[in-house]
């Protein structure tokens, strides 16, 4: 059994079970999809840095001091303890240690947004968190310009993103195999199955840009060469919430991207990202031992 | 396959992972300690001042907004009064003895009380005020119009920089690096929203906010927009000024082009 498991899991060939490759990823969408990774990483460490700044959300134009959406704050206690607030829609949360109060750079309890570990640098240091945002900004543009020119010419959004008709017509199978962790094999593994197709589509076409425009709506300047924006997003404090709220949506994707990538097949599915080729397991077996 | 060429893959991967997590938090403080690191860092900004410019004309004008916009609380943020003993005998007499001076890459330096500049052509206008930190406010300015004062002042052709000279020390430093001072360009110098306000909201500029007299840049952001202006002075470069980076923030680590 444990042999097995090895063969179909972690053997990139597959050869033993009558496994075959196939070539999954043109190198632009290797590329962009690990030049992506990392810009999503520095964008979001040094977007909590810049967050830190003012840790509070307003929903408008301007900033309603008085009623944030969400903030983060640090207030004592009768034994004159330093206590993380968090404060949502007028709820109020103890987040000390995570949120609003965290150890600092020195080891003592310190008043912050998020905690050093989570942003860049890890120290308070606005000016630099912000030129690491805008450098990796200026990255994922350019990387997202490169993978949606060829996304659209080379046909790969078509084929490969849009699901097929049987796709959908199965779709509630397709959530049940999921929830079990069951993946397809075979013919059917040589493309996303219908739920990979629909949450790249999401991503792709509207989260990424809803956060890349929520952020050019924080620019003054471009605030006044396209002033459509802040109606679009109802004004920059809006423009910075939904920004927000968006990069935390590309987190969630992140962490059930990965999980979803460990328990499918870790080998084989990092194999593919980085040579381009990916491992077909035979139909009507499944690996899953128990 | 063999099990060695499944091992160099192997290898490979795992450089290839481990080569991921060096860009980790250590990594990047590593690299923006470096020289070279620091620079491109920088270069971002010369990048983001040129694709802003490609798509804001001049003349673009930053939203205005309505009386009923207005923030019911605007935050000051930086200095609140400046220590400065001349300037607080200034502010004693209600700035009757104030004089804002115009000299360097000018035919005409000037002097100019508050009743001159107040007779010069103004400009009021509702707008937003983005700082740097995140929040927003949004208030009501008039001041005379910068464009004007420089062409009263007409500009020398070597003219490339106004920098406004301020009475605020912002941090406390025996060199001098510690007053507030700022610079912009001349396409900023003469956009039409670009004013020296007297007046915030309806009334006399709060000390606070600046008084006697502050810049209103409105497509930059607010540290660009000096207050307590004392002097302007235009130049060819600022590289000459504080630690060279054209502003008390941008002095540390802030960019000069503040659109973004």
């Amino acid at each position: 059994m444990e042999n097995k498991f090895l063969s179909t899991n972690l053997n990139p060939e597959g050869l033993e079970t009558g496994g075959y490759r196939i070539f999954r990823h043109p190198i632009l969408v290797r590329l962009t999809h690990w030049i992506n990774a990392i810009c999503l990483f520095v964008l979001l460490m040094s977007g909590l840095q810049i967050f830190n700044a003012h840790p509070a959300l307003y929903w408008g134009q301007k900033s309603d001091f008085q009623h944030p959406l969400l903030s983060m704050g640090a207030e004592r206690n009768s034994e004159n303890t330093l206590i993380g607030t968090t404060n949502v829609l007028g709820y109020k949360f103890i987040t000390t240690g995570i949120l609003g109060v965290s150890i600092g750079t020195d080891g003592r309890p310190t008043e912050r947004g998020f905690p050093g570990w989570m942003t860049l640098p890890a120290w308070q240091d606005l000016a630099s968190g912000r030129l690491w945002h805008f450098l990796a900004a200026w990255g994922i543009v350019f990387s997202l310009m490169v993978y949606f020119v060829n996304g659209f010419v080379s046909g790969h959004f078509w084929h490969r993103l849009v699901p097929t008709g049987d796709q959908l017509r199965h779709f509630g199978p397709s959530i049940w195999d999921h929830i079990r962790l069951r993946f397809p094999k075979g013919e059917e593994a040589k493309q996303y199955n219908v739920l990979q197709k629909l949450t790249y589509i999401l991503v792709i076409f509207v989260v990424l840009p809803v956060t890349v425009l929520a952020g050019f709506t924080m620019s003054p300047g471009l605030d006044a060469a396209f002033p459509q924006l802040l109606t679009v997003f109802g004004g920059r404090q809006s423009a910075r919430t939904i920004h927000f709220l968006a990069a935390s949506a590309l987190v969630l994707f992140f962490i059930v991207h990965v999980a979803l990538v460990l328990v499918s097949g870790v080998w084989n599915n990092m194999c593919s990202m980085i040579t381009g080729w990916y491992t077909i397991e035979p139909a009507g077996r499944d690996n899953r031992e128990h | 396959m063999s099990t060695e060429k499944n091992m160099i893959r192997r290898g490979f991967l795992s450089q290839a992972i481990v080569g991921l997590g060096l860009l980790s938090l250590g990594g990047c403080s590593k690299i923006a300690a470096t020289s070279w690191g620091r620079s491109i860092l920088h270069s971002v900004e010369a990048l983001t001042r040129r694709a802003q410019r490609l798509f804001l004309s001049p003349s673009a004008l930053a939203p205005e907004f309505a009386e009923s916009d207005l923030s019911p609380v605007f935050k000051a943020n930086g200095t609140q009064s400046p220590d400065d003993a001349h300037f607080q005998a200034l502010a004693a007499n209600n700035f009757v003895d104030y004089r804002l001076e115009i000299d360097g890459l000018v035919e005409r330096p000037a002097k100019l009380s508050l009743p001159e500049l107040r007779a010069l052509p103004a400009r009021e206008q509702i707008t937003r005020h983005d700082c740097v930190e995140g929040w927003s406010c949004i208030g009501k300015w008039k001041g005379v119009k910068l464009g004007a004062l420089l062409d009263s002042a007409g500009l020398k052709s070597n003219a490339r920089y106004v920098v406004f000279h301020c009475f605020d020390v912002l941090e406390k430093s025996p060199d001098g690096t510690g007053i507030y001072y700022e610079s912009i360009d001349l396409v900023d110098a003469f956009h039409p929203q670009t004013i020296l306000a007297y007046e915030m909201n309806g009334v006399t500029l709060p000390l606070a906010h600046g008084a006697p007299l502050r810049l209103r840049l409105e497509r930059q952001l607010g540290y660009k927009m000096a207050k307590y202006i004392r002097r302007i002075e235009v130049v060819e470069s600022f590289a000459g000024f504080g630690r060279g980076n054209g502003g008390f923030w941008e002095d540390r680590g802030y960019e000069w082009y503040a659109g973004i």
